[in-house]
């Protein structure tokens, strides 16, 4: 794509962001007046067994007595001042509670996502190269395998052999609490706690990467420019990955782009199972108490997330493919 | 019929997974005589492990047949997948015809609703809607539905769009059929086969996802499922490790069964796509 053209499909592309966005904010303003009950109670998370001085204040705050489209004008504005409303139950607001818990969910996903694209890439190029022998079978049947597993028994296997069996690895948390590890120690005692969380996150993907790489690299090795390549005299190895993977890779930037809201999902699972410090784990406890605030807060901000995760491989994709046509 | 048959037949994989599954099928329908009573009664003491006392699979921490609630859960996700993908499917095939056979600001419209929900994180919103709507079968089961319709509508507006200018269908536009007559009785047959392989591995994403609901504590509390087992076992891994590994097992081996059938019928309703794999 031309350079000048950028501007116009990232303001185009940035539009929508903002009108999904927006939408998500509608959705949860429905879901709260959808919910049995009085929406007020609803907010203060606890059905029933609120204090009636912050039922009231509630009312108040979000014009609960004012007609419908007042009401969902309120909402969205607080929403979109990042007020995210109050969790009564942890007394701290949601946006707050949130924002302490996302480095951890960031690094556990984006390990995962590292993990899961080099070594879907690698298996899925190697299997394409090797088409019908035993790696590519056992490569296909590993892939297989994952999609049918439930994620948070992935986990718990992990767990039982490398944690309980083997007492390899830890089973839970981020780092030691009691051991006050600083510098490299620190680092050295966080990766320790991330190998199991992020390998249980990746491998799902790392089947769906692999798949997806084989296809696309089959698919490209029979057409022109590879043959022209190879009749040119590059070496195979060049072909390979300058030619044949480079192109290979566009899909896989698409579908992670796709799969963001997945992986951000499943880490609600992986984070319940390893005590991991998230997200995932804060919106577990809040699923425990029925906090809808820090429920309602997580689906608004890891929406958020997916779509600049979006926006990102968009503007990858843009870069990477000269053809893809703007707009 | 023997033609279909004969080309699902080919694929090796396919077979094994209709026998699995057919097998899985028949452990919940015969579930109340192999296992009467309440799966949630408890059979003998606490965290036996497999094998011992007459317990195949063991025994949980209330001394529960892990075996029964297995066989009990079947049926739960069974029932849970197919109601699912039934509801999902006429949902995403309604949308998917509107959006394909009319084309225009109407396809727009309805392709801007299903991009949106197929960009929000959907397990989160499975796991707020089924939590705001209490945890009921019903609720698990509409939250599924909702979560998992977008494919279908897109598939389904892609076999429109790509039908709708044949010359079948201009035939029966000139015969003055009406526009519905012509989309459930001409159109909506010929675009069968992808919704129908689609539908075999929505039943097996929808039975993965009410186990990971289930595993969160949100399956309906009166119902044993194959989720709630692990959930259970969790806590106690260190003890009791059949608790948690069997029933994983039979989560895996009945959603693999359907990933391999759907590839089977993949094959088989598409003889001209099957050998480019």
């Amino acid at each position: 794509m031309e350079v000048a053209k950028l501007p116009g499909f990232l303001a185009r592309r940035l539009v929508k962001a903002v009108l999904v966005v927006l939408a998500i904010v509608v959705c949860n303003f429905l879901l709260v007046h959808a919910a049995p009950g009085d929406p007020a109670s609803v907010m203060a998370g606890q059905a029933g067994a609120a204090d009636p001085l912050f039922l009231e204040q509630l009312r108040r705050q979000f014009g609960l007595d004012q007609p419908f489209h007042v009401q969902l004008w309120i909402y969205v504005r607080s929403v979109l001042t990042l007020d995210l409303g109050f969790s009564h139950r942890q007394q701290a607001g949601v946006a707050g509670l949130i924002a302490d818990r996302l480095p951890a969910t960031l690094l556990l996903t984006g390990a995962a996502f590292t993990f899961a694209v080099v070594g879907g890439v690698t298996l899925g190029a190697l299997a394409a190269q090797r088409v019908g022998t035993w790696m590519d079978s056992l490569i296909t049947v590993l892939a297989l395998t994952f999609y049918a597993t439930p994620l948070f028994w992935v986990g718990l296997m992990l767990v039982l052999v490398f944690s309980v069996w083997l007492e390899w690895l830890p089973s839970f948390g981020m780092y030691n609490v009691g051991a006050g590890l600083v510098g490299m120690a620190h680092v050295l005692d966080v990766a320790k706690h991330l190998l199991l969380p992020a390998l249980t996150l990746g491998l799902f993907y790392l089947a769906v990467y692999a798949r997806l790489t084989r296809a696309t690299m089959l698919e490209v090795q029979d057409q022109d420019f590879v043959r022209t390549a190879r009749a040119k005299g590059v070496p195979e190895g060049r072909v390979t990955r300058a030619h044949v993977l480079r192109n290979a890779l566009l899909p896989v930037i698409t579908f992670a782009g796709i799969q963001a809201g997945q992986l951000i999902g499943g880490s609600i699972l992986v984070e319940t199972v390893f005590a991991w410090p998230g997200i995932g784990r804060l919106a577990f406890e809040a699923l425990l108490a029925r906090d809808y605030p820090v429920l309602l807060g997580v689906f608004f901000c890891t929406s958020v997330i997916v779509v600049l995760f979006n926006l990102a491989t968009d503007l990858l994709y843009a870069l990477v493919d000269p053809r893809v046509e703007v707009g | 019929m023997r033609d279909f048959w004969r080309r699902y037949r080919r694929n090796k994989g396919a077979v094994v997974g209709l026998v699995v599954l057919v097998a899985v099928i028949i452990m919940a329908a015969t579930a109340p005589w192999i296992f009467p009573g309440s799966p949630w009664d408890m059979a003998s003491a606490p965290f036996l492990p497999p094998g011992e006392m007459d317990m195949l699979l063991g025994t949980d921490s209330l001394g529960r047949d892990v075996a029964a609630g297995i066989a009990h859960g079947a049926r739960i996700s069974l029932m849970v997948g197919a109601v699912s993908t039934v509801a999902a499917l006429s949902v995403g095939v309604t949308l998917g015809a509107i959006a394909g056979y009319l084309g225009g600001w109407v396809d727009d419209v309805v392709m801007r609703f299903t991009e949106f929900f197929q960009t929000i994180p959907s397990f989160v919103l499975a796991i707020l809607l089924v939590a705001i709507f209490k945890p009921t079968i019903g609720s698990v089961v509409g939250a599924i539905a909702v979560v998992s319709w977008p494919p279908v509508a897109r598939v389904v507006r892609a076999e429109f769009l790509s039908l709708r200018g044949r010359e079948f269908v201009q035939a029966a536009e000139v015969l003055g059929k009406s526009r519905i007559a012509i989309v459930v009785g001409d159109i909506l047959p010929n675009a069968l086969s992808p919704i129908i392989v689609l539908a075999s591995l929505m039943v097996a994403t929808a039975i993965l996802l009410e186990s990971a609901l289930s595993f969160l504590g949100l399956g309906d509390p009166n119902l044993m499922t194959w989720g709630f087992l692990i959930g259970s076992g969790r806590s106690v891994i260190r003890l009791a490790w059949w608790m948690s590994v069997f029933p994983g097992l039979a989560i895996f081996v009945t959603v693999l069964s359907l990933n391999l059938v759907g590839e089977g019928l993949s094959d088989a309703l598409n003889p001209r796509l099957a050998r480019t794999r």
